[in-house]
């Protein structure tokens, strides 16, 4: 792919300098919104600096996809502020945002022709055909897309879709770029290289971009900051490392990375009874052939092998624990070690601290 | 999948004179025996009559042939300005009825209001009831209001007839248009009127035009409502055909059925291309 700039001569580029740094990028303050009686989304607040991408990721249900909805114009909150670059805009239809959205099936007009649909937001601005014809043509460039430009939708492949919904978003030069799983309906292998195109493209052309997933994987890779939603609030909004390494709820820690979650507290490296949630990474389970400080006999229950790695169940007298190995091939019924390097606890949700034991 | 699938029907075809083979053919035949004795059968006579002189039973084919009754049939005067008023009225039925319908249907497919489908249901009433009952209170009610022997009653009952199609048929085109792409325009700075026209409009225009072309040869064909509000000051196509059907020999009705159905055929060729060939046909990915 051929990166250059070509968005990025207009003044109403978000890389112009021009404006102050603090004045930039997306704030949401105090967003409330009920559908039928329920609240969907509840008091929620976010901040955006200019040029960063987050993600906003949680299960279904938890308000996501409602949130973008707002940002981009097509729901109206019952209350709070959404501010694109210093600019109140709650109150502006989709059409007079200064936001542009990649949608989930990419939404393209199947009777128009690629540079069509890319060059259908430049006829409304009723931009003259030969520079429509030059931007449309520098975007698809852009996306390398450039030899389908006379196709129809319905005649180029999932992930070319995907690129052509991307360049018609990027082609109207957005302040703000709205993905809803802008992967969600391409294949495994596609996604990885589709999400790094985009990644390229946004940091190339620092955009600022929020994206909606439930897929924790593409939000980690992809994203400067993630919120993580559940049931319309953000419970933690922090960067991808801080995420998995300091969750501050226990549904974090659930629903980022894999954990053992049991009751009880962890004492001397053992698990005893007790009323709080303990939260234990599989790579803190350690396992080993010899007794070494803080271990416990246990017995090897299942093996799964997960290719690079295998995902271990042990047996110990206090619990039934798993584990990630990618040394040595372990087997059902071998006897082994297992200490507890690292555990979260967790009461009423929040993260209390981290207990070490093991070494 | 698909190829197995045709390979097996390929080793099917191969082996010969399996009882399944047999049966099979023997309905195939049979399908083609009754589709042929009932649709191109009475074609086919109709296509034979019109050139026929004397035809004696049990003759299968016609004593002689001649071209007199295409000649009686042409040189009648009032059968020319039957045709006028045929592709008179027809047309303006068309337009008139999407002027009313297509706007209803819009509203049918994107809005939810009280008695949406009652009104719905409702529009089959003209069609449930026998026509000619309600033509006859139709023109109770024409006689008072001085509508008889009008263009614009003998319009009313044309419109009439087209308000199920018209309706229905582009409510269901209108419906099928994904909400998203109307979004995705919206989004990329349409207004909702440019929504309409550039993305709504468009991608239901292949339902539309099937329903102008039902209600065009519905128009084209009303014979019982025209006869009735319309004979004798305008007499249409098809209402002309029954006073040849009882004036002349069979044969002029022969050749005036075949001149009826010249511009039915026609409009049903040039829209087929159309309709095979339009958007809604091309797969695309909306869920």
């Amino acid at each position: 792919m051929t990166i250059h700039e070509p968005l990025t001569e207009s003044p109403a580029s978000p890389t112009n300098p021009g404006t102050p740094a603090s004045r930039g990028g997306l704030s949401i303050r105090g967003l409330h919104k009920s559908l039928g009686g329920r609240t969907i989304i509840d008091n929620l607040d976010l901040s955006v600096k200019e040029g960063e991408l987050v993600s906003l990721l949680g299960p279904s249900g938890c308000g996501k996809t409602t949130t973008l909805r707002m940002i981009a114009g097509f729901l109206e909150p019952d209350s709070g502020s959404i501010e694109v670059e210093g600019q109140e805009v709650s109150h502006l239809g989709a059409e007079n945002r200064p936001s542009a959205m990649v949608f989930q099936n990419y939404a393209l007009w199947p009777h128009m022709t690629v540079a069509k649909n890319v060059g259908f937001p430049l006829k409304l601005r009723k931009m003259s055909k030969a520079q429509t014809k030059e931007r449309v043509e520098a975007v698809l460039e852009l996306v390398s897309l450039l030899h389908h430009k006379d196709s129809k939708p319905a005649r180029i492949s999932g992930g070319e879709q995907q690129r052509v919904a991307l360049a018609r978003a990027l082609v109207q030069e957005p302040k703000l770029l709205l993905l809803d799983e802008p992967l969600s309906n391409l294949d495994a292998k596609l996604r990885v290289k589709v999400r790094e195109d985009i990644r390229k493209i946004q940091q190339e052309l620092g955009i600022t971009t929020v994206i909606v997933t439930h897929d924790q994987e593409e939000a980690m890779s992809m994203s400067d900051r993630i919120a993580v939603m559940n049931a319309g609030r953000i419970e933690q909004y922090s960067t991808p490392e801080a995420l998995y390494a300091r969750p501050e709820t226990e549904f974090v820690a659930t629903f980022i990375g894999s954990m053992n979650r049991l009751a009880g507290s962890l004492v001397d490296g053992l698990i005893t009874e007790g009323p709080d949630i303990l939260g234990i990474r599989p790579e803190d389970v350690v396992l080993a052939d010899a007794p070494f400080a803080g271990a416990v006999p246990a017995t090897v229950e299942r093996v799964v092998p997960r290719g690079h790695f295998q995902e271990v169940y042990v047996r110990r007298a206090d619990a039934q624990l798993r584990s990630f190995v990618s040394s040595e091939l372990m087997h059902p019924g071998q006897r082994t070690y297992a200490g507890i390097r690292k555990a979260m606890t967790f009461r009423d949700g929040r993260l209390l601290g981290e207990a070490g034991a093991a070494r | 999948m698909a190829i197995n699938a045709g390979s097996r029907a390929a080793s099917r075809i191969r082996r010969p004179l399996t009882l399944d083979s047999i049966v099979r053919s023997a309905l195939v035949g049979l399908f083609v025996v009754l589709m042929v004795v009932f649709i191109l059968g009475p074609l086919l006579w109709l296509g034979v009559r019109a050139f026929a002189g004397n035809w004696t039973f049990p003759h299968l084919l016609p004593d002689d042939w001649t071209l007199r009754w295409w000649q009686v049939v042409i040189n009648d005067g009032a059968l020319g300005i039957a045709v006028q008023n045929s592709l008179f009225f027809a047309p303006l039925t068309v337009l008139v009825s999407a002027i009313i319908c297509l706007p209803a249907a819009y509203a049918f497919a994107r809005f939810e209001f009280p008695g949406r489908r009652f009104f719905l249901i409702s529009l089959f009433a003209t069609n449930a009831f026998p026509k000619m009952g309600l033509f006859v209170t139709l023109a109770a009610l024409f006689y008072a209001l001085n509508l008889m022997n009008s263009v614009l009653g003998i319009l009313v009952v044309h419109v009439l007839g087209t308000v199920v199609f018209m309706t229905w048929i582009p409510a269901a085109a209108f419906a099928a248009v994904p909400r998203n792409l109307e979004e995705a325009a919206r989004d990329a700075g349409a207004s909702k009127l440019r929504v309409f026209a550039s993305v709504t409009l468009p991608m239901a225009l292949p339902g539309i035009i099937v329903a102008a072309v039902m209600s065009f040869l519905a128009s084209f064909d009303e014979a019982q409502g025209t006869y009735l509000v319309g004979a004798p000051a305008f007499m249409t196509m098809p209402t002309q055909m029954y006073s040849l059907v009882l004036n002349y020999p069979t044969q002029v009705a022969a050749v005036f059925s075949i001149l009826l159905a010249i511009p039915s055929v026609a409009l049903m060729l040039a829209a087929h291309k159309h309709i095979l060939g339009g958007q809604l046909a091309e797969g695309f990915q909306i869920k």
